[in-house]
């Protein structure tokens, strides 16, 4: 490998990278700007109003707020589906009648949308932060027991066998050979489930409680069409989702688990 | 003696799979005898899906054959053993672990400086010294199928079963990967059996190939190379005994055509 060349090639194509987006973002936000003007709406905001909403949002102290109480949500639905969807798919995925017996409900369930258990999350957990909690769980234990299960199934056989002639059995197998070999796809499960996840939490807040940023949506239409702090919030959950997956994509950077994801 | 105890003996071996037809089974293997004594290299060649790997993964204790006996080391094969370690063409270095961390594999349960000390050597060995702490998928196939043949070593193992561990690689790589194994094999004196679909290969490697036919396969011959090492690749001795092989697999060396 030529290390100035391709050390070259990276720069100009990071430089792409950062412009191209720049200058499609700054037209996109023109022609949002221009849009409104034309239509001569007075409740559909300017990019610029919603950027006053987001600086009224903060001094009045809520930005931070409803973003804290959002992402604490997804924190606990998250970790509680990462800790049971993991050993669950596992499990699943290598013993043959545990994934006879309980496949068949696992594909029952997962075409439920979490919006849909909705009235029965708050039936159950009224409205309080377990009910977006276990919705947020719902949506995100599926994709990750889902990958987790198929990440041991479709593991190369070969590994397999060359742990089997070094005479590893039972635990250590698990742990010195099927776990790692699954890492690099239950990974890519947690990436989607947190995108889910996030989808969720927003959506469950604007029915079950009152603080966070899909309360946040759904308030400010109702108190007043404030349009301006509808989109402020949407914006911020755009925002903080595309961090979020920046920060679980960085697990897929460690050198246990970079052979899983071909050649990039 | 070691002809009497052979170290593998396999005795009129039979092997069906089910077939896409329930009622019609496929018959791979059919009346396979042959034996290998201790420290002896043995190639099995044959025609490709002729049941050779078949054989091989019988051995290696991963299917079991539906008739015959397979005995080992004086035993019934009864499953995969840490004493014969196979080396599989698709190669089975676990990409997770640092070159180093895949050679001692086998080794967890010694102690720490002997553990390293026999990677060390074994890393030396294969001619992988300084890549050490590299990833697998860093490394050219050649060198992965190093790590493999030296993980195997590392163990302790005394029986060898490579499955055309060099099929993937390219003819320059090929040729050095197998003079390298021949200094390995007499310098560590492990018993090797090495299944292949290249006559040249096996002719340059064994001391005795066995032939197999196409399937339901047999072994229909076998031819003793009883030429020193390294092998000179243009002696008369070499050319006759690869030319009888060509033959014996109705197959002319020169022109490469089928003769029947």
């Amino acid at each position: 490998m030529n290390r100035p060349a391709s050390l070259f090639r990276a720069t100009g194509k990071q430089r792409r990278e950062i412009l191209l987006p720049l200058l499609v973002g700054m037209l996109l936000l023109t022609g949002w700007h221009a849009a409104v003007r034309m239509s001569g709406s007075d409740i559909f905001p300017t990019p610029l109003e919603v950027l006053h909403g987001l600086v009224e949002l903060a001094q009045r102290g809520l930005l931070l707020k409803y973003i804290v109480a959002s992402l604490f949500r997804v924190s606990w639905g998250f970790s509680l589906a990462v800790v049971i969807g993991v050993p669950l798919g596992l499990v699943l995925g290598w013993f043959r009648p545990a994934f006879a017996a309980l496949n068949p409900f696992i594909q029952i369930l997962r075409p439920i949308s979490p919006i849909a258990w909705i009235p029965v999350a708050i039936l159950w957990f009224g409205v309080k932060d377990t009910a977006p909690i276990f919705l947020i769980f719902l949506a995100s234990v599926f994709p990750i027991a889902v990958s987790s299960m198929s990440a041991v199934q479709n593991m190369q056989q070969v590994y397999l066998r060359a742990a089997q002639n070094f005479g590893l059995r039972g635990l250590p197998l698990f742990r010195r050979v099927i776990l790692p070999a699954a890492l690099p796809q239950i990974i890519t499960g947690i990436r989607i489930a947190l995108g889910v996840a996030w989808l969720v939490v927003v959506a469950a807040e604007m029915i079950a409680v009152n603080s966070g940023l899909g309360y946040l949506i759904i308030d400010a239409r109702n108190a007043g069409k404030r349009y301006d702090l509808v989109v402020a919030g949407m914006v911020m959950i755009g925002f903080i989702g595309l961090i979020l997956d920046l920060l679980v994509r960085r697990l897929e950077k460690f050198d246990e688990v970079r052979w899983g994801y071909g050649q990039r | 003696m070691d002809n009497v105890n052979p170290l593998i003996d396999v005795r009129d071996v039979w092997m069906s799979f089910a077939g896409k037809d329930p009622g019609q089974p496929v018959h791979v293997l059919e009346h396979v005898s042959f034996d290998v004594r201790a420290g002896e290299f043995v190639c099995i060649v044959g025609p490709s899906g002729c049941g050779k790997s078949t054989m091989l993964n019988i051995l290696g204790g991963f299917l079991k054959e539906t008739r015959g006996t397979v005995r080992v080391e004086g035993a019934p094969v009864a499953g995969p053993d840490p004493g014969r370690i196979f080396v599989f063409q698709e190669n089975g270095v676990f990409p997770w672990l640092t070159v180093e961390e895949n050679i001692g594999f086998g080794l967890l349960q010694r102690p720490h400086a002997e553990r390293a000390e026999r990677v060390q050597h074994y890393l030396q060995l294969v001619g992988l010294s300084g890549f050490g702490r590299s990833y697998p998928r860093e490394l050219s196939g050649g060198m992965r199928q190093r790590v493999e043949i030296a993980r195997a070593l590392a163990a302790e193992a005394r029986v060898l079963y490579m499955d055309e561990p060099f099929g993937a690689l390219d003819f320059l790589t090929r040729l050095k990967m197998r003079s390298d194994l021949v200094r390995i094999w007499q310098a560590e004196h492990k018993t090797v059996l090495f299944v292949t679909h290249d006559i040249e290969e096996a002719v340059q490697l064994a001391d005795r190939v066995l032939v197999m036919s196409r399937r339901p396969a047999t072994v229909q011959a076998e031819v003793v190379i009883d030429l020193p090492r390294p092998r000179d690749l243009d002696s008369p001795g070499y050319l006759e005994r690869r030319d009888r092989i060509f033959s014996l697999m109705g197959m002319d060396a020169h022109g490469g055509g089928e003769l029947r």
